[in-house]
């Protein structure tokens, strides 16, 4: 238990160091060592208890929930004070009718305090992992992109203190989502989510910045509302308390614990970006790339999944889940699509987010033992390949001066070491035989278990396909040659950018390889704790694609070969005279370079179209829910 | 069910020679559809040796990796395949052997071969949902994913796995076109010089590098009719007449249609997919359609 403790406290307790520490290079030497200290925690951690399965630890929660609630209404008076300030009058309103309803909530409580405050089973070791890991090598990441970020933006002001300040009480309260049991803790650790993520969104604070941030603020704390529902619905119809706690509410069984699940799946839903929340993740991607790493793929974003697929027991089977499958399922379709449509790299894979986020809501959605090992592989392989993907796309910005995709061509040969970085990133997300791919094939395998899984199959097939094509288009340009290379310019990208690039990457291909080991050791085990049966690909499957992954490790020694006895001959321009350098002799005697770009097809697959058709669609769905929970209470 | 490792070994040595000599027919057929004698059987085989005598002369050396790659993931897809394994990996190693080749294409930077990649890239697009809604139907057909147990299933009772899903199975014919790159869907790179003066997706590929993509290709073309066929592997040698009938039939197509515009390649093979599979499968779901059903066999 003192390890939880720790991990929760500690991040917090150097965050108020670090605010108050100045800007030098002792302080990101600080903002390392205090990953590396989290990350070895966090390890420790799942080498104690992987295999000691769910673990509940007693703490006495009077004066911790005291100081938790108090600590509620100063954040909900200082969001009021800063809404009243910027005119933003909803977020004002929310705020106060959020922190109101769990207060009044929690009055109404009138049986014994519960002790299992805290807890650990398989799935909150992986989540813990996620954050302690991935988390951490992000903030090392960020100490030599921010000194670069305010070189590049000299026009915002430097407040690095107050911005690893936030990294690290975000880290903090990321655990403690992950660790509650009790849910008032739970939408405690939540809600302190949601400010750090307003604040790390809005650091620039321009015009564009605040508004972008209280967009996301006034969309979280809307979805927060799920909770506050939650503990009224709980305190009228269990005034003991007993059901605060999310184990003993998981358990009582879908009967019971409906109506929670849902109104706490609704904050998921919100969270975890889904249409129609979806524009607040889009908004985000204005703060700084790590932010956007470490809130909007590995974790913040993540914690609203954690909740639905905790959840997934409940809706096995369920009306409601195959609604909520629904809402992922069409947020992938339609996400994936309008990402073909983008050619900002940050926008690309912030609506990749979003589509993958659907896809583990829909897995989540459906319910079933193997969906659930899906979804749980899904948050592994998105969360470090997106983490790396997204602070590639950083590294390479403040490399050549743009984030547009188009601009990335021939990038292989100025930075060669980060886009085959980024390049495994991208194989991750969608190729065979890597990382998504495996959930995604487990995904269809599992809904066609289910009665009503056949259309989250067909959303999954037509989905997927554009995936396809929106990453394919970027690994070709990245990999077009340019024959006169222009410069490398690898060796400005600073030390802890490039190493903590390198540990993303590597980790990629070990948690490809080594996912039967973690599928075998930790997925399964919690699976067969809640179901009584496993799930997995079956061993055939798994030794084929070992098999492929090895062939593609080893293919590249061919180039060795290829490499000899060749002439290299200038392309063809429709038979002009062409130099090796992509000139070609156009009309009237003048030189002309070759331009190349990508196909978007904004008619097809434009964002205001097929945005405003998916928030139509999955409101309609989340109305459907509540009608259909309404008439069940009436009934 | 013969050995795994057979069936696969078998593909990989003969689906070559198979495959050229269906090329070869194809040739022939088509040569007399148009009113020409047409090159001898073998001349495929002809062309191809001849491709490996020629000067290896590149544009960019890194393109003959990936065309290696492409070659090397066709065959363990057909592999797989015939060695009756999931046959989702199946479509999904297809894929990743279809990535390698466009990747080949935008490598070599000219500015054909850039929209031949861009437009292959559509084509797998427009396949891709039909695959794997047949791998869907295939699997609420018989309960498996592996293509063993399909065939097995069949071969033990179950009714040929057509009858099952017919639907799927046209839509499947429908996609076998785009595959085959045959008009009217010959979109990124075509085998008539009459659709285009500049070869597409091939623009940069010559000598050994553009064999190798012939011979992957041939590959491709067994491992497509062996997905056919497994449509009426219950019936094996009535399953290889429709698989003849099926062939004839892409190119009598071939030969009547001039190429259509990608856009329309898209969306007649998603909504072929859409239609067609969404239909076929909710009736299978809800066990509307039994073998016996349709009055087939």
């Amino acid at each position: 238990m003192e390890l939880l403790l720790f991990l929760i406290l500690f991040p917090a307790l150097m965050g108020f160091i670090f605010l108050v520490f100045p800007n030098n290079k002792a302080r990101d030497a600080m903002v390392a060592l205090a990953a590396l200290v989290l990350i070895a925690a966090t390890v420790i951690l799942f080498i104690q208890n992987y295999s000691a399965g769910t673990v509940m630890y007693e703490i006495e929660p009077g004066a911790i929930s005291m100081a938790m609630m108090a600590l509620e209404v100063m954040l909900a008076l200082a969001v009021l004070y800063l809404a009243v300030k910027y005119r933003q009058w909803i977020v004002g309103a929310l705020a106060i009718i959020g922190t109101g309803v769990v207060l009044f909530a929690e009055t109404l409580f009138t049986g014994p305090e519960h002790m299992n405050n805290l807890f650990v089973d398989e799935f909150t070791l992986i989540m813990a992992m996620i954050i302690g890991v991935i988390g951490s090598i992000i903030c090392i990441f960020a100490t030599g992109y921010m000194r670069d970020y305010h070189h590049h933006h000299e026009e915002i002001k430097d407040k690095r203190q107050g911005f690893f300040f936030l990294l690290f009480i975000f880290l903090s309260a990321m655990f403690g989502v992950v660790f509650s049991n009790n849910m008032f803790w739970l939408y405690f650790f939540w809600e302190i989510t949601t400010l750090c993520s307003f604040l790390l969104i809005g650091y620039a604070w321009d015009e564009e910045a605040r508004k972008n941030a209280f967009w996301a603020l006034l969309l979280n704390l809307l979805g927060g509302l799920g909770f506050g529902g939650t503990f009224l619905y709980l305190a009228f119809t269990e005034p003991s308390g007993g059901l605060v706690m999310l184990d003993s509410l998981i358990a009582a069984g879908p009967a019971i614990a409906m109506i929670p699940a849902a109104l706490i799946g609704f904050a998921g839903l919100a969270k975890a970006a889904q249409m129609p929340f979806s524009s607040w993740l889009l908004g985000a991607m204005i703060a700084p790339t790590p932010v956007s790493a470490l809130l909007h793929s590995s974790t913040m974003v993540k914690a609203g999944v954690y909740v639905i697929v905790r959840f997934a027991p409940v809706y096995d089977a369920s009306f409601v889940g195959f609604l909520i499958a629904l809402v992922g399922g069409f947020t992938f379709l339609l996400a994936s699509g309008i990402a073909i449509s983008q050619s900002n790299a940050k926008r690309v894979l912030a609506w990749s987010t979003i589509a993958n986020l659907g896809l583990i809501v829909t897995c989540a959605g459906i319910g079933n033992a193997a969906a659930v090992w899906a979804a749980i592989l899904l948050i592994v392989f998105h969360a470090i390949a997106k983490s790396l993907l997204f602070l590639c796309t950083g590294t390479v910005e403040h490399r050549i001066g743009s984030r547009d995709i188009e601009d990335m061509g021939g990038l292989i040969s100025i930075l060669p070491r980060i886009t085959i970085m980024m390049i495994i990133g991208i194989a991750g997300m969608f190729l065979a035989p890597f990382g998504m791919l495996i959930s995604k094939w487990a995904a269809l395998r599992a809904f066609l278990e289910t009665p009503y899984g056949i259309f989250a199959v067909i959303l999954i097939a037509f989905g997927s396909a554009a995936t396809l094509f929106f990453w394919t288009k970027w690994m070709g340009r990245l990999l077009e040659v340019a024959w006169k290379p222009k410069p490398r310019r690898e060796g400005e990208v600073s030390k802890p950018e490039f190493y903590s690039l390198l540990g993303l990457a590597a980790g990629v291909v070990i948690i490809c390889l080594g996912f039967p080991l973690l599928s075998s050791a930790v997925v399964e085990p919690f699976l067969i704790g809640i179901y009584g049966i496993g799930a997995s690909l079956g061993e055939q499957n798994i030794a084929i694609m070992l098999m492929m992954m090895v062939v593609v490790f080893i293919l590249p020694v061919s180039l060795i070969f290829f490499r000899r006895d060749r002439r290299v001959i200038p392309h063809y321009v429709g038979g002009r005279a062409a130099t090796m350098d992509m000139q070609f002799a156009g009309s009237m005697g003048v030189q002309r370079k070759v331009e190349l770009s990508n196909y978007y097809f904004e008619g097809i697959f434009g964002e205001a179209k097929l945005g405003k058709a998916g928030n139509i669609l999955c409101t309609l769905f989340i109305v459907c829910i509540g009608v259909v929970l309404a008439m069940g209470v009436i009934a | 069910m013969i050995n795994p490792f057979i069936g696969a070994i078998l593909f990989v040595i003969f689906a070559p020679v198979l495959g050229g000599l269906v090329a070869g027919i194809d040739r022939k057929v088509t040569a007399h559809m148009q009113g020409r004698v047409g090159p001898p059987i073998l001349q495929p085989f002809y062309d191809i040796f001849k491709l490996f005598e020629k000067e290896s002369a590149v544009v960019r050396p890194e393109i003959n990796f990936y065309i290696f790659c492409y070659l090397v993931f066709l065959v363990i897809t057909g592999a797989i395949f015939f060695a009756g394994e999931d046959i989702l990996l199946v479509i999904f190693a297809l894929t990743l052997a279809h990535v390698f080749i466009v990747i080949a294409a935008y490598a070599s930077s000219s500015p054909y071969a850039h929209v031949g990649a861009e437009r292959e890239l559509l084509m797998m697009m427009a396949v891709e949902p039909m695959l794997i809604l047949a791998a869907a139907g295939m699997y609420v057909a018989t309960g498996s994913f592996f293509v063993g147990e399909i065939i097995d299933f069949q071969l033990g009772g179950g009714g040929l796995l057509v009858t099952w899903i017919p639907l799927l199975f046209i839509g499947v014919v429908y996609i076998l076109t785009i595959k085959l790159r045959k008009s009217p869907f010959d979109i990124s790179t075509s085998h008539h010089a009459h659709q285009e003066l500049v070869k597409g997706l091939t623009t940069e590929f010559s000598g050994p590098t553009l064999g190798m993509y012939e011979i992957a290709h041939l590959y491709e073309l067994v491992f497509l009719l062996g997905f056919v066929w497994l449509f009426f592997a219950g019936s094996p040698l009535l399953g290889i007449v429709v698989v003849a009938v099926v062939y004839f039939l892409e190119i009598l197509i071939d030969n009547t249609n001039t190429r259509a515009k990608w856009q329309f390649a898209l969306r007649s093979a998603w909504l072929a997919a859409l239609v067609l599979g969404v239909i076929n499968l909710v009736a299978l779901v809800l066990g509307i359609i039994q073998p016996g059903t349709l009055g087939v066999l």
